[in-house]
Formats: structure tokens, C-alpha cells, sequence
């Protein structure tokens, strides 16, 4: 067959513009999170995060415009399946990301990796998924769970009192939180004690508490349920007699109801936003301009989530067809996050840096969370080795 | 387990069953004399705490915002009993579910839109906060001791009302026989008014008072109402006394349950499954209760006379 160069270039041109019209078609990304009930404000730092990266790139990811489709999960695992089977099958996204708790990350993972589309955790990071039940299309870009626990262990194992009580409300993840923190705090655990979920007074809890007179208290109480036992803590005068430390309960998204109750509390994190870095001297200023508050963990984590595709997607060209390059270029994790360091797992969970960070109040009377000291280095969890990545 | 630790966990539990009468009385009170079904009564404990915290938000000062609130609390439920509430009244149970059930939903949405849907609070001021020696080595939050105080004297202000007044009486009547009462000339309409109005505001009160205890957010009634609705199946629904009873039970049983069904099953069971069956037992105190009295005394405590 002799083509005429004109028309070999008409042709050219033809599938050129073809394959460019695929490539130009907008990128399709489902964002799943909590919209409603006392978690939404957890939701809005997570969408606010996300769309920053959006906004600060010209809604582009991997050279391709982006339509975001937003849906709530309620809370609900029921009604989050629902919900991202409406993703999948109506809008077939490209990735499935977002997700804030972990028994809404349970639901949902099975009918989102079985279409063999992406889901990009940017919280929820229960342990099943990191050890037997790792999945090549899933990823973490926060933490396993039990990892942020394990840090305030660590730290409180070398620096802290001898004889601590823990809290957590009664469901998997308090008890998740508790075995991780237990993992490398060996002094004495005076009691363990277990409330109720969404549980408003901890009277009974702080009495019991006072009673003991242990060094110290670590506890678990996401959401409303830790700006109600920090308010409590230091009504029932505690504050000044048993440190309290604790993870999930002191950050951006309760410092403004918590206020100066919450001041000088220490947590453990693997984000601030007065971390020092390239990436995060960019977003956290950015984040607060735009948004006019400061930024918790949960929106870098989400503007971390949208940095992941990205890089992604720059490397298979804007592909997203080839799952298997698309897989090759998530695991690179060739971006760099606002937290410092960062690396994917064999299990597609974070290997990055722990800190330990102070509540403080900043000069212009906003409240954040500060770094103090670095107390994990390239900390991976201890599920990774149980998984045999296919 | 010492005798101090059950003293304070008393007073725990008697301040805690406090403000759940003062959720309890209004519910009961509207469902007993109205036979109205108003599942939006939490979300007035929550309307309650939010106006507080927009007047003090506004202007800095607590007692300000706690009479403001109130007030504000007032109009607010006057506002939607005659807008949608009293369409609801001669109507079957099923429809003022719906209704009120879609006011739970406006309203919450409704303060996320205003407030957003981060946490609120209403910070206390100095003098109310700290802590008073009781008796030795025994320290209690001042506040939670106001607290008390507070819903105590509602609950006797209350009895008075009810047992000493004409307006009591009608109440006590319309609580046993409604359509007697319209019979013989009173102007039911009124009165159903003056009994919303009164149960929303001592169910503002309760979210006021609440609120420098726990975090104001959408969907904090929520969880009161279900407390609300146990309460008066305990107490017997349109009694005043049995909502006060049934609340401090509630209230102990719960605190109690909470503070010490754990140290029970140590005795019996290792610490580990101890800890797993504890918190677990304690959760469902309440309502082996609610079903025991349901079982023994169907119509609840105290039912009000006629309804036995």
C-alpha cells in the first residue's frame, strides 16, 4: 500500500486529534466524604484541601481539566456504598478518593477495587487492609491507624509517666487506637476505659479518672465527643494535676470550639501546618487565604491525595486505561508532600515521620497545633509485612 | 471503689438525670395533654444552645446570653408551633412524626448553614468556673453543682404549677381527658400554646445549660431526644412526677453503670473481657430498664390518671 504523504498526514492528524479529543476528556474523580452530622467539619477541611490543589494548578491534574463529583457518605456505610456505586457505574470515575472513617473504607472498598478503579484513602486507614487483605487497588496517603497511636506510645514510653489510664470510645477504631498505643508504651496501664460512642458527658469517666490519680490520661475521642471531654477535663479541674495526651482530639477542626482549654495539649501527627518544607510553605499559607482558617492534617492530607494523582498521571502521560502503569506510577509516590517525608509501603500505606505537636495560640488570636519534636523517623506500620502485594 | 468515687458519681448521675427532666417535662407535657408526638424537642435543646452562643458571640457575656437565649428560644418555638405545628395537632401520629421528623432536618441543616459545621462553645465565665470542696479531698465542678441546683428548683417551680394553679390543672386534666376538657369551654387552642411554648423552653434551658458542658454542633438533639423518649416511658407519659423520677433513675443508672459495671465483671472475668463486656453491659442499662418497667408496669411509673 502506497500512501500519498498528504494523505499519510491527513490520517496522521486524524488519530492524533483522536487520541488527543480521549486525552481531553476531563479527568472524572469521585470525592467521597462526610458532609453531615457532628463529622462534617471534618469533611469540609478534607474537600477544602483538595480543591486547593484544584484551584492553585488550574483544575488540572496529570495535564487534564478534572470534574470532581462530591458525594456524602452520611456516615453510613450502607449509604456510602450506594454512593460509590453510583460513581462508578453513572460517572465512571477515574479514582475514588476522600473517605474520612474507617467503617465507611470497609464498605466501600470491595465494589470500588473490584471495577478496578483507584480509591486513594486520604484518612481512614484501618489495619485489615494493610496486612493479608492489602489491595493493589487501594491506597493511603494518611496513616495506618494504629501507626499515630503507636508514635504517642513511643514518645510517652521515653519521656512520660509510668502509670497512665486510656480512653477510647467502645467501637473498633478506639480499640484499634488503644492496642497501638500499647504496642510500644510498656508502663503501667492503670485502666482501660471504653465509652460509649457519641457519648456527650464524661463525668462519670473524669471521676473515675481523678480517683486513680495516674500520671497521665491518653485518650482517643474523635470529633464533637473530644472538644465535650477536653471542656470537661478542665472544668473538673484536671488539666493542671493529670497531663493529658492524646491523638485525634486536639487539632484545626476543634481548636476553634475548644479554645483555651485545649492549649498546650499534646498530640502525636505526622502533619502541622507550621511544618517546615518546600511543599508546605506553599499550602498552608495558601489553604489559609483562601479559606480563611488554618489548615488541619486532614486537608494536607487531602491536598496530598490530589498531589498523588497528579504525579501520577504526569507520568503515564494523562492515561489512566493502563491500570497496571497507572498502578507503577501511584506506588512511586513521586510528588512531594506537605508532610516532609513520604514513601509507599509495600501495602500502599505511608513509611513517613511522626511528631509530637503542642495546641498554641497564635499572635493574631488563632489557635493551631505546633511542632515540637520528631518522634517516629520513616515509621512504616507493623501490618505491612503480612502483606503479599499481587 | 470508694465511698468518695460513689459520692461524686452520685452527684454525676443526679446532674445528669437534672437536665434530662428538664427534656423529659416538656415532651412529656406536650404528649401527654396534646397527644402530640413532637420529635423535634431535641432539636429545641439544640436551637437552645445555639442562641445562646449567638448572643454571646455578640456580645461577651454569659448571663446576658443565657436570658437572651432563652428569650429568643421562646419566640423561635412560638414561631413554628403556629407555622407548622399546630396544622399537626388533630392529625394521626404517623403525620406529626413526618412533620416534626422533617423540622429535626430543617433545623439542623439549618444551624449548619448558620454556624457551619464545626463545633460551637460557650465558654464560662470565671466565677462559675472551678471547682468547690465538699467534704475532704472530694472536689466537684462548681458549675455542675449550678447545674443541679437549677433543675431542681424548675422541678419544684414546676410542681407547683402543676398541682396549685387553675392553668395546672387544666393541665393535669387535658393530660387524662383532652376532649373533656375542650367540652367544657376551655379554649383548648390556648392552652396547647402555653404547654408547647413551656416545654420548649425548659428544653432550651437544658441545651443552654448543657451547653458549657458539651460541644454545640448540628445533630446534638438528636441524641437527647432518644434519652427524652426513655425517660417517659419510664416515668409514664403526661406525668410530671414520673418524668422527674424516671430522670434521676435514668441519670444514676446510667452514670453508675457506666463508672462500675466494668469493676463488677473483673471480679468474675479477666480484665481483657472484662473490658469488652463492661462498656458494653453499662451501654444498654437504660434500656433493660425501660424494658423491665414496660414489662411490670406498661403504662410507665407514674401514668397520669386515665391513662392506666
Amino acid at each position: 500500500m502506497h500512501f500519498k504523504p498528504i494523505t499519510t498526514a491527513i490520517v496522521l492528524t486524524i488519530f492524533a486529534t483522536t487520541a488527543s479529543a480521549a486525552q481531553t476528556e476531563p479527568l472524572k474523580i469521585g470525592f467521597m466524604t462526610t458532609l453531615t452530622g457532628p463529622a462534617a467539619s471534618v469533611g469540609k477541611h478534607m474537600q477544602d484541601g483538595f480543591n486547593l490543589y484544584l484551584k492553585l494548578n488550574g483544575n488540572m491534574l496529570g495535564g487534564r481539566d478534572v470534574k470532581v463529583i462530591t458525594v456524602d457518605d452520611e456516615l453510613k456505610p450502607d449509604v456510602a456504598v450506594t454512593r460509590a456505586q453510583a460513581l462508578i457505574e453513572r460517572y465512571k470515575v477515574d479514582f475514588v478518593t476522600g473517605i474520612i472513617f474507617s467503617n465507611v473504607l470497609a464498605a466501600v472498598l470491595k465494589p470500588v477495587t473490584d471495577s478496578e478503579t483507584f480509591l486513594i484513602s486520604a484518612n481512614a486507614g484501618p489495619s485489615i487492609f494493610a496486612g493479608k487483605g492489602c489491595n493493589p487497588f487501594f491506597f493511603n496517603v494518611s496513616w495506618q491507624n494504629d501507626t499515630v497511636p503507636e508514635a504517642m506510645g513511643v514518645y510517652l514510653e521515653e519521656k512520660g509517666p509510668r502509670k497512665i489510664a486510656v480512653m477510647a470510645p467502645n467501637y473498633q477504631a478506639g480499640k484499634d487506637m488503644i492496642a497501638g498505643f500499647k504496642r510500644y508504651y510498656k508502663g503501667e496501664i492503670v485502666d482501660e476505659i471504653y465509652t460509649q460512642l457519641n457519648q456527650l458527658d464524661f463525668s462519670a469517666e473524669l471521676a473515675r479518672v481523678a480517683a486513680l490519680k495516674p500520671e497521665g490520661l491518653f485518650a482517643f475521642m474523635p470529633g464533637g465527643m473530644g472538644v465535650s471531654l477536653i471542656k470537661q477535663y478542665s472544668q473538673a479541674g484536671l488539666a493542671g494535676t493529670i497531663p493529658f495526651y492524646s491523638v485525634f482530639v486536639v487539632d484545626e477542626t476543634t481548636l476553634p470550639a475548644t479554645k483555651e482549654a485545649a492549649l498546650g495539649l499534646l498530640s502525636t501527627i505526622q502533619y502541622a501546618p507550621t511544618l517546615e518544607n518546600e511543599a508546605n510553605r506553599i499550602f498552608a499559607p495558601a489553604f489559609e487565604k483562601e479559606y480563611g482558617y488554618v489548615p488541619s492534617y486532614y486537608a494536607s492530607q487531602a491536598y496530598d491525595a490530589a498531589q498523588l494523582i497528579d504525579s501520577a498521571l504526569k507520568k503515564t502521560g494523562g492515561r489512566t486505561d493502563d491500570k497496571a502503569l497507572l498502578r507503577g506510577a501511584l506506588e512511586s509516590g513521586d510528588f512531594t508532600s506537605v508532610r516532609g517525608d513520604f514513601r509507599f509501603n509495600v501495602n500502599h500505606f505511608p513509611i513517613q515521620d511522626y511528631y509530637l505537636v503542642k495546641a498554641v495560640r497564635r499572635a493574631d488570636g488563632m489557635f493551631h497545633t505546633d511542632i515540637l519534636e520528631k518522634v517516629l523517623d520513616d515509621h512504616g506500620d507493623s501490618y505491612a509485612s503480612e502483606c503479599a502485594m499481587k | 471503689m470508694s465511698y468518695t468515687l460513689l459520692a461524686v458519681q452520685a452527684l454525676n448521675g443526679l446532674q445528669f438525670g437534672v437536665l434530662l427532666f428538664l427534656i423529659a417535662s416538656g415532651l412529656t407535657l406536650v404528649f401527654g395533654v396534646m397527644n402530640f408526638l413532637n420529635l423535634a424537642h431535641g432539636a429545641l435543646f439544640m436551637v437552645g444552645a445555639y442562641l445562646a452562643v449567638f448572643v454571646y458571640q455578640q456580645t461577651g457575656a454569659f448571663f446576658l446570653a443565657v436570658v437572651l437565649g432563652l428569650v429568643a428560644a421562646l419566640i423561635f418555638a412560638l414561631m413554628i408551633e403556629v407555622l407548622v405545628l399546630r396544622h399537626f395537632y388533630r392529625r394521626d401520629h404517623l403525620a406529626q412524626l413526618l412533620a416534626t421528623f422533617g423540622l429535626i432536618l430543617i433545623l439542623n441543616d439549618g444551624s449548619k448553614a448558620i454556624w457551619g459545621s464545626s463545633p460551637q462553645s460557650l465558654p464560662l465565665p470565671e466565677i462559675l468556673s472551678g471547682s468547690v470542696p465538699l467534704i475532704d479531698n472530694l472536689q466537684y465542678p462548681l458549675y455542675r453543682l449550678i447545674v443541679i441546683g437549677v433543675g431542681l428548683v424548675v422541678a419544684l417551680f414546676l410542681y407547683l404549677i402543676v398541682q396549685h394553679t387553675r392553668f395546672g390543672m387544666l393541665v393535669r386534666a387535658g393530660a387524662a381527658d383532652s376532649e373533656m376538657v375542650s367540652a367544657l369551654g376551655v379554649d383548648v387552642r390556648r392552652l396547647f400554646m402555653t404547654v408547647f411554648a413551656a416545654g420548649a423552653v425548659l428544653a432550651a434551658l437544658a441545651g443552654i445549660l448543657a451547653a458549657p458542658l458539651i460541644a454545640i454542633e448540628p445533630g446534638m438533639g438528636d441524641n437527647v431526644l432518644i434519652l427524652a423518649f426513655v425517660v417517659i416511658v419510664i416515668g409514664g407519659a403526661g406525668s410530671i412526677r414520673g418524668a422527674f423520677v424516671a430522670a434521676l433513675l435514668v441519670g444514676l443508672v446510667d452514670t453508675l453503670g457506666r463508672s462500675f459495671v466494668t469493676d463488677l465483671f473483673r471480679v468474675v472475668l479477666p480484665p481483657a473481657s472484662a473490658n469488652e463486656v463492661g462498656p458494653a453491659i453499662a451501654s444498654i442499662l437504660i434500656y433493660a430498664l425501660m424494658a423491665l418497667v414496660l414489662v411490670f408496669r406498661p403504662a410507665g411509673l407514674f401514668p397520669a390518671p386515665g391513662r392506666s
